[in-house]
């Protein structure tokens, strides 16, 4: 496998005397698609969370391209600006066009000519079917149709990798499917992505490791296979069960 | 299966004619409740006007056709102002405080919700500023300003005229509260397009400028209009200092004529400057609250 980009050790967040995550260590290469399963609340958003510092940890270090992201000299938007993140509820932005959608990140955030991130962007909405929607507001598109174009604003800022909060649960069940599509598509063409979800044969087709947590704490983690087919611990084959 | 503690469904057919009474207001006939109750009420409060006792009083004191005209263009040889020329202070005082108003209110509202901790004694200041300018009456804050501040012997600040202490008054006053109503626009958008903007990387005044204001507009509006019919109202205030505007040439002409038409000629003045914006206003209400219903 290759470099490490991502390195969680030990990682804790507490909200008051809620502790959410309980020592989380975990490792994403380049290239890689990791999937984060379990039950609401188990810590998978909050972990995602942590990593693109909208959330501070507690304890243990978050490394990135080998810069501790606890590192007080850390500047919290370049991180950001590296580190795509998508929603369970899209969160575009609703007085802006589709197309100014995706152009607000390079051009407000990396300060990119918007003459020369047209292109790109017009090309990003091109691959997901969406290019002759360009000008429309986002609530003229389906939830299906928002989500792709959430994903698409965060890959043109060509994050080194994404985080995926649960961006189906949102969705009408007929809709799910062009965007685990979307995310498939990536996933082959080496994306790295980092992905907390309820799709189970979403997971066991895409994941190179899928990782089961449960109340904070990272249980087990493997192959899809291991995980789905021969569950070491008896709590993840209990979830496996209860979710099938 | 059958529970005998379970309740039966009825088997009755119901009907659904409202009460004889109640059917009145249905309806074409509904037009007629309603003109019906229109002519009563408005003819009601005409009646008690020209019935009343001191009714023939009023209306010569009050309402007196040439008195009116009288205090609107007002006599140079009489000295007597006029209210009409008068109004003209109000609206230049109004339409110059309003400028201020947005830029000092949008810069408290933005000190108070920043988190830099460079910021932090201004927030302070914000916080006090907008306790102490909401829990003052205006009258107190006009006649403060207005005789404190000449009083002090600073130059350039303490040499002007009764006007601009005034207009600082309702700047100052006002401010406060339009800090407050962009704070709450502020907070009125979701959370989440915070989050999405911060994840792209964008810098906190970055996303205030680009995503949160623009949002926080649209419900800011209304208010801030409000806001502003009530500004117009109180430019009313700076009488008490001593300013010819509209109510002082009233009462002026009152003092000398013995008639207070002019304060009636004030007051339709103010109506006929406040009630457009008021109807904008409450187009505006409305219309926002069509498009949230259509958008749910």
């Amino acid at each position: 496998m290759s470099e490490v980009i991502l390195k969680l050790d030990s990682v804790v967040k507490r909200f008051g005397d809620n502790e959410v995550l309980r020592g989380i260590s975990l490792d994403l290469h380049r290239h890689e698609v990791v999937c984060l399963i379990g039950a609401s609340g188990s810590g998978k958003s909050t972990l995602l969370r942590c990593v693109n510092l909208l959330e501070t940890i507690d304890a243990g270090t978050i490394t990135l391209f080998g810069q501790s992201l606890t590192d007080v000299r850390i500047d919290p938007d370049k991180v950001r600006r590296h580190t795509g993140m998508v929603f369970q509820s899209f969160n575009l932005f609703p007085h802006l066009t589709v197309l100014e959608n995706v152009l607000v990140g390079p051009v407000r955030a990396l300060k990119r000519k918007r003459g020369d991130v047209i292109d790109e962007a017009r090309q990003l909405l091109e691959r997901i079917g969406l290019r002759d929607r360009s000008d429309d507001y986002p609530d003229r598109l389906s939830g299906g149709q928002q989500q792709r174009v959430a994903i698409v604003r965060s890959l043109a800022m060509k994050p080194a990798l994404l985080l995926l909060d649960e961006v189906t649960s949102a969705l009408d069940p007929s809709l799910v499917g062009e965007v685990l599509d979307l995310l498939r598509d990536l996933a082959s063409t080496g994306t790295t992505m980092l992905i907390a979800t309820h799709e189970m044969n979403f997971a066991r087709d895409v994941a190179h490791q899928v990782a089961y947590l449960d109340g904070g704490v990272l249980v087990e983690k493997g192959s899809p296979s291991d995980i789905f087919d021969h569950p070491h611990h008896e709590s993840t084959r209990l979830f496996l069960e209860r979710v099938r | 299966m059958v529970n005998e503690t379970d309740a039966k469904l009825s088997d009755e057919v119901p009907s659904f004619f409202a009460p004889r009474r109640r059917q009145l207001l249905f309806g074409r006939r509904g037009v007629v409740a309603s003109t019906v109750s229109t002519v009563l009420i408005i003819g009601g409060l005409i009646a008690i006007f020209l019935l009343a006792p001191g009714g023939a009083s009023v209306r010569h004191f009050f309402f007196n056709p040439h008195d009116m005209w009288q205090s609107l263009v007002g006599d140079h040889k009489d000295s007597l102002s006029s209210v009409g020329a008068g109004l003209l202070i109000n609206i230049r005082v109004f339409l110059i405080a309003e400028v201020f108003i947005l830029a000092f209110g949008l810069a408290i509202a933005w000190t108070r919700m920043s988190k830099s901790p460079v910021l932090m004694p201004f927030r302070i200041l914000a916080i006090i500023y907008s306790d102490i300018f909401r829990g003052i009456p205006v009258l107190l804050v006009f006649l403060l300003i207005g005789y404190g501040v000449p009083g002090l012997g600073i130059s350039f600040i303490s040499f002007q005229s009764q006007t601009v202490y005034g207009c600082v008054a309702l700047i100052l006053t006002y401010s406060a509260y339009v800090a407050e109503v962009f704070r709450a626009g502020i907070y009125s958008v979701p959370h989440g397009q915070l989050l999405a903007a911060r994840s792209l990387g964008l810098t906190n005044a970055t996303t205030m400028r680009r995503v949160i204001l623009p949002q926080a507009v649209r419900t800011v509006v209304p208010p801030l209009l409000n806001d502003f019919i009530s500004l117009q109202k109180d430019t009313a205030l700076l009488s008490v200092l001593g300013v010819v505007e509209a109510v002082q040439s009233g009462t002026i002409y009152q003092d000398l004529k013995f008639n207070s038409s002019g304060l009636v000629v004030a007051s339709l003045l103010f109506l006929a400057m406040t009630i457009p914006l008021t109807r904008v206003t409450d187009g505006l209400i409305a219309r926002d609250r069509t498009r949230r219903l259509a958008s749910t």
